[in-house]
């Protein structure tokens, strides 16, 4: 067996029960009786700051209340309403800058209610219970194509087949759950909880998945409007920002995104290789959950690189927290200039940095890490296709999601607004909506 | 350190804190502890009549009530009284009595409603050396079947008239102990007085049922598919019993009469408001069932510090202080008017003040754009509803208007002398102030 300190990329670094004790539950579901006294806490506030803080407006006070009284299902039930990936969002949502902020015990204590954990408690019970509280209304005789089956695209098919649509749901991957599948963090979303909540969402029936299947590749946009009655889009961030810096290309140097990717889908976490000295450049969610994976693997030395100071890193104060108490060392104010080695890489060569009117630059000071491992994670973007038109590189919508192209609608990370899956969920629901007003002819 | 030593009806105990008739009393063993434990005296579980002991359920004899985590509220339980033969609390009793010299050993009796069965006892209970009896008239559930407890203790010629007998054949002090299933308890403590007792103890539990269980449509404790109304008790009670006792001490024809207060006294503090309320003592029993007996220590510590701050030195010195102060609601100063006020800076803004008082009470709370609460003075009745629901302490408080400011809900000048209800316009039975 390899070591933290096996130098260069290895595998098995860690023994089996280490792996899987790092890889489980980051916050353990609550038991009955943990859920009775932290619901207990709420105050049902009136028009509480929590609900408008959430960007689903899931009932708070109201499924908390449900909890308190003890019915964990029906509870589920009022978060499911509103946000038919309560579940996925209870393990993933960044409360602390959602819901818990805005938690008025923030104020009175800072210590806000968990919200998050109460969320994962009732709607754990329904899907142990794999009940599904919806049903179809009849059929509307209507079809809908949504293209990306992530979180936007699972939101929007839903809701629309609820409403008694025919929904054709194609995905480029062979699995359907977008960056939930792919892209969270193995710890957030454990024993294979993405896939089994498609196919507990899938249960509502009226949806049809065609995996492997991309749009402009295998249709274009333009069959899909003739063959459909309506079209919605949410295909996320389909590519990532490149990394100028020299030696860029050498081996080690790879995509976060990917790494994380290949852990999500790896099926023994042991055959994983990773560097002993990891390097990740980036400040946003991505880089911590790459820096906090990479040493949960075994490396021995994670670093993040970021190159404005850490308060204004993207990633939240609970992120950082929890990758330096996880070990990652968050490197600030740095930037990298190039990355040495004789084909891979084995060192990196950074150089702080200093703002001078909000512009970035060089200082000239430059320090130089052991790095047999780079992830870049400085963000992704839209992979622009011929379609609808855009904004800011992005998708451009207004009202629930509407593009510019005639019966198409947008939404999720490929659209504008904050890169969360919750927020990817308000606008597939809320296009669902729009497009069901269309369709029926009630819209205004 | 205050000392704790009271003086109840000429029974002395190092503090007021009395283990009340039931399980922790139930015997010998219980009863050791509770005094190592620091008890100043107990009310042994009650005696019945010579004769074969009665028998209790074998199911479940509980049922309760909880708060947040678990914090059990309220109990209920359908025990009878003591199931163990006479003779053995007798010698059980003797024996602690004389290692235990310095503290209270009560007997607490229950036998049939007839001379021959009191006169039975009595002597029995005299030779163990006990400091006193009280008799059991409270017991609302099973015992009152057959023409017990509860059963007696609601007609008060039959309090009157065993009082009576007990008086008659034993010398030491007699304790009525009153049950609450009544509607006025001024009446069975004016028949415990004229009979002649010593003291009445008050409350014994009331009739109940904690829940029903919504599987088997029963109430419960369930036996077999069936329940029956218990005595409820604990924290829950407390209220009830504070004006029980504050009744008894106030009213004019049993002003004086000595009580131990019972009902919910959890802390230093309920013993404490049960002393300024009137009672000589407390007596404690849901409180030690759920913690144990070592709560004795911070009542004792809690009630010595409050009497170091408030500079007595001894339990005498605030018993009955506060009754004075309980008076009929016609003799509320109806002049006297206050305003909420919200702190802006410890508000939370939770809203749950603008939720009571715009919904239930007297829309006198805006809740402004910024989501700060305001009070509107030209609507606030001050009835108090906002602080009672607002979850930080003195986050509103309620503020007096001093005399010659005008209310604007009123449009009238604060008055700087009292009024109240029976000298009030609106009044038709007014009778005008001299
Ligand atoms: C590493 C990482 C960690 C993250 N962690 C969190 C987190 O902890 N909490 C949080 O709230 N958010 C997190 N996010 C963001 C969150 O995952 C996204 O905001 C969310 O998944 C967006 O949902 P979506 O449906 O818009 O896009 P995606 O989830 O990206 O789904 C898009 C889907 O469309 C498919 N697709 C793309 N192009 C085509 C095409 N041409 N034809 C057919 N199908 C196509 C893709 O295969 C994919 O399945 C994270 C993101 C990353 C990258
Ligand atoms: C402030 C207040 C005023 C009340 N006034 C009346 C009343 O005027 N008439 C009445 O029949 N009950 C009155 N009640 C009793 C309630 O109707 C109800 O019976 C009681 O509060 C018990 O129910 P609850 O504890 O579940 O609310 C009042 C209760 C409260 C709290
Ligand atoms: S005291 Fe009563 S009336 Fe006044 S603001 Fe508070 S709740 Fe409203």
């Amino acid at each position: 067996m390899n070591s933290p300190r096996t130098p260069g990329l290895a595998a098995s670094r860690l023994d089996t029960t280490t792996l899987v004790d790092n890889f489980s539950d980051l916050h353990a579901p609550l038991d009955p009786h943990e859920a009775a006294v932290a619901a207990d806490r709420c105050y049902f506030c009136h028009d509480a700051p929590c609900v408008t803080a959430c960007p689903t407006d899931i009932d708070i006070p109201l499924f908390i209340r449900q909890i308190s009284t003890g019915q964990p299902e029906a509870s589920a039930r009022t978060i499911l309403e509103q946000n038919i990936l309560g579940g996925m969002c209870a393990r993933v949502c960044p409360t602390e800058t959602l819901c818990e902020e805005a938690c008025v015990r923030m104020t009175a204590e800072h210590k806000p209610v968990e919200i998050g954990r109460l969320q994962r408690y009732a709607t754990d019970a329904v899907m142990r219970a794999n009940s599904h509280p919806f049903t179809r209304a009849a059929e509307t005789g209507k079809t809908v194509a949504v293209v990306g089956a992530g979180p936007a695209g699972l939101a929007c098919a839903h809701r629309l087949a609820m409403h008694g649509h025919t929904v054709s749901l194609f995905d480029a991957k062979p699995k359907p759950g977008g960056l939930n599948e792919y892209g969270i963090a193995a710890y957030k979303s454990t024993e294979d909880f993405a896939a089994r909540e498609v196919d507990w969402l899938m249960q509502i029936g009226g949806i049809t998945l065609h995996t492997g299947r991309k749009l402009g590749e295998d249709f274009t946009l333009n069959e899909l409007q003739t063959d459909f009655d309506a079209v919605f889009l949410g295909i996320g961030l389909g590519a990532v920002n490149a990394l100028t810096c020299d030696g860029n290309d050498k081996g080690g140097v790879a995509d976060a995104v990917s790494f994380i990717e290949d852990l999500r889908q790896a099926a023994d976490l042991s055959k994983l290789t990773i560097g002993r000295d990891v390097v990740v450049i980036g400040g946003g969610m991505t880089a911590v959950d790459a820096a906090v994976q990479a040493k949960l693997l075994g490396a021995e030395n994670v670093t993040i690189s970021y190159r404005r100071t850490q308060a204004e890193m993207p990633a939240s104060r609970y992120e950082q927290d929890l990758a330096t108490a996880k070990g990652v060392r968050i490197l600030s104010e740095t930037m990298p200039k190039a990355i040495h080695g004789n084909g891979t890489a084995t060192e990196i060569e950074l150089e702080y940095t200093t703002s001078e009117n909000g512009k970035l630059k060089g200082t000239g000071e430059t320090l130089r890490l052991r790095a047999d491992q780079v992830f870049r994670a400085i963000g992704q973007t839209f992979a622009a296709f011929d379609g609808p038109d855009l904004d800011h590189g992005k998708i451009a919508v207004t009202g629930a999601g509407r593009t510019s192209a005639k019966g198409v609608w947008a939404g999720g990370d490929c659209t504008k607004g904050e890169d969360l899956t919750v927020v990817a969920v308000a606008d597939g629901r809320d296009a669902a909506e729009d497009i069901h007003a269309t369709l029926m002819g009630t819209a205004q | 350190m205050a000392d704790l030593t009271t003086d109840f009806i000429g029974i002395k105990s190092p503090n007021p804190f009395w283990l009340a008739s039931a399980p922790p009393t139930d015997k010998e063993y219980n009863v050791r502890r509770a005094f190592e434990a620091g008890w100043g005296g107990v009310v042994w579980k009650t005696l019945g009549a010579e004769g074969p002991p009665v028998v209790n359920v074998n199911g479940p004899r509980y049922g309760a009530i909880y708060g947040a985590d678990r914090r059990l509220m309220g109990l209920n339980n359908i025990e009878l009284i003591t199931d163990r033969p006479l003779e053995t609390n007798l010698e059980e009793m003797a024996r602690v009595k004389a290692d235990y010299p310095d503290r209270a050993l009560i007997a607490s009796i229950m036998v049939p409603c007839d001379e021959a069965s009191w006169k039975a006892i009595l002597p029995r209970v005299m030779e163990t050396g006990a400091d006193g009896i009280e008799l059991n008239f409270g017991c609302p559930h099973g015992m009152a079947e057959r023409g017990m407890g509860s059963a007696v203790g609601q007609v008060p010629e039959y309090i009157e008239m065993v009082t009576r007998w007990c008086k008659q054949y034993y010398d030491r002090p007699v304790i009525v102990k009153l049950t609450p299933n009544i509607t006025d308890i001024r009446g069975p403590a004016q028949a415990a007085k004229n009979g002649g007792a010593d003291a009445v103890s008050l409350i014994n539990t009331i009739n109940s049922i904690t829940s029903v269980d919504l599987d088997l449509f029963a109430p419960e404790p369930t036996i077999d598919g069936k329940g029956t109304h218990g005595g409820y008790c604990g924290p829950a009670v407390k209220p009830i019993a504070l004006n029980m006792v504050a009744e008894i001490a106030r009213d004019p024809n049993t002003h004086g009469l000595p009580i131990s207060g019972i009902g919910g006294v959890t802390t230093w503090r309920d013993a404490a408001e049960f002393m300024v309320m009137g009672a000589g003592n407390v007596q404690v029993c849901t409180a030690a069932m759920t913690y144990g007996f070592k709560i004795v220590e911070e009542m004792k510590r809690g009630l010595s510090q409050w009497m170091d701050e408030k500079g007595y030195t001894s339990t005498s010195e605030f018993i009955g202080k506060g009754v004075p102060n309980v008076t009929d609601w016609q003799y509320l100063n109806l002049n006297y008017v206050t305003k909420a006020r919200i702190s802006q800076d410890d508000c939370i803004k939770c809203g749950r003040c603008f939720a009571a008082c715009e919904d239930t009470s007297h829309q006198a709370i805006w809740m402004h754009e910024d989501r700060t609460f305001e009070v509107n003075d030209a609507e606030c009745v001050a009835c108090n509803l906002c602080v009672d629901v607002c979850p930080v302490e003195n986050c509103i408080t309620m503020e007096e208007l001093a005399p010659g400011v005008v209310d604007p809900r009123t449009g009238r000048e604060v008055s700087a002398e009292p009024g109240n209800w029976t000298q009030h316009p609106n009044n038709p039975s007014a009778q005008a102030a001299e």
